[in-house]
């Protein structure tokens, strides 16, 4: 073999073993670019601060809240809506939620609730993902929901009262 | 309620979850009413096609024109015995591995016919259908004696607590703290292996057990096990043994 092919093969196995393959390739695994990480702050068991600084849409919130693909809160929480069938039963009710807890008390329960209860099954749906073990390779480096989407999601509970 | 007396409440109402061990109860007692129906009716049942498809492959000579299953098991598998059909996986102490139905079929053709289907191929799990039908209604039976048994039972179980992908959950979480449950519409199950191979409403088509973890794994954006690897076997194995004493019902319906 040419030291040319042996360097390419080289290239390939490194690629394959990492699975830089698809994670590098946004257009292959059809997901947008990864975004960097905003880190945030936690006092009193809340974030207070949104996000990145970012200003949650409400409309889009309830879309994502719904959609199998992305939040999906319906599948484990009743919220409830007239036009949404088969709420899981596995969280509490999001009923009111908005007029029940401050904003950065459901911010932090949104984006990590093990943070403080190792125990619990909520995901984080912005949880650092160098503490997500065993990602699927597409998913590597992301967050379940990106900061924006976060903050749609909050700004969507926030209405609910 | 202040917010730390709910996370208190919150906390105590997981482990209470946790401490209560539920009754063994196949898929079966989880699914829908009609899909119940369904699974009853021999008829109706979408998974004895591959039952159908498995006994003519069983019949079949193999690409490279040798034996067929048959020509050794019974034109219908009467010579397979049920009861050694519902202890797999089995564990071969001498060589040290774990070996499931599907690999046992795989490694019998390649010796006897000279020709292996790749893993999880329609093909392959048409064959473990029908292979695993002819055990219907014999109870589960994987061996859980001896200390290199007891030692991987072990490690299957670790596997089967620990927390994986982008959900971060495991399968204990759901199949164990959360089985009963609804998830969109759904009713989680314990996770039972009985009725496997069996039919897939969702993506309407068969799964073996090892297909089943597979899409599982998916489902919580994990980077699942490869279908061949040592872990996989692992959890095939605690998954299985964690299923004795129930009535093999394959080709089950499921979600």
């Amino acid at each position: 073999m040419h030291q040319a092919q042996i360097a390419i093969f080289a290239a390939l196995l490194s690629l394959e073993f990492t699975g830089l393959a698809t994670a590098a390739d946004p257009a292959a695994s059809g997901l947008p670019p990864i975004e960097p990480y905003c880190h945030w702050e936690q006092t009193d068991l809340m974030i207070v601060e949104p996000l990145c600084g970012l200003k949650g849409d409400a409309k889009r919130g309830r879309a994502i809240a719904t959609d199998g693909n992305r939040g999906n809160c319906v599948a484990c929480h009743n919220m409830p809506f007239g036009d949404v069938e088969g709420y899981g039963t596995i969280g509490p009710s999001l009923a009111g939620i908005g007029g029940r807890y401050p904003e950065g008390y459901i911010r932090l329960r949104v984006v990590d609730t093990k943070s403080f209860n190792p125990a619990s099954i909520m995901p984080g749906y912005y949880r650092d993902p160098g503490k997500i073990h065993r990602p699927a390779k597409i998913f590597k480096g992301r967050t379940f929901l990106t900061a924006q989407e976060v903050e749609d999601v909050i700004g969507f509970l926030m209405t609910m009262k | 309620m202040s917010i730390k007396a709910l996370m208190i409440s919150g906390l105590l109402s997981a482990s209470l979850a946790q401490a209560v061990m539920a009754e063994q109860l196949s898929g079966y007692a989880f699914i829908k009413d009609d899909t119940r129906a369904m699974q009853d009716d021999d008829f109706a049942n979408p998974g004895l096609i591959a039952v159908a498809t498995g006994a003519e492959l069983f019949k079949t000579a193999s690409r490279s024109g040798g034996k067929t299953c048959a020509d050794c098991h019974g034109e219908a598998g009467e010579k397979l015995v049920p009861q050694r059909i519902a202890t797999y996986p089995v564990y071969d102490s001498d060589n040290k591995r774990i070996i499931s139905l599907q690999s046992r079929i795989t490694a019998c053709r390649t010796r006897v016919a000279d020709d292996t289907l790749p893993v999880n191929h329609p093909d392959l799990i048409a064959l473990e259908t029908f292979v695993r039908n002819r055990a219907r209604d014999v109870p589960v039976n994987v061996n859980t004696e001896g200390t290199e048994i007891k030692a991987l039972l072990k490690r299957g179980e670790e596997l089967y607590n620990t927390r994986y992908g982008l959900i971060d959950m495991s399968c204990h979480i759901c199949h164990t703290v959360y089985a009963g449950q609804y998830v969109r519409g759904q009713k989680i199950s314990q996770g039972q292996t009985n009725g496997f191979p069996a039919y897939r409403l969702g993506p309407g088509e068969m799964a073996n057990l090892n297909l089943r973890i597979t899409q599982c794994m998916d489902l919580m954006r994990a980077e699942p096990f490869p279908s061949d690897s040592e872990e996989m076997k692992l959890l095939e194995y605690y998954l299985s043994a964690r299923s004795n004493g129930l009535p093999i019902e394959t080709p089950a319906v499921r979600y």
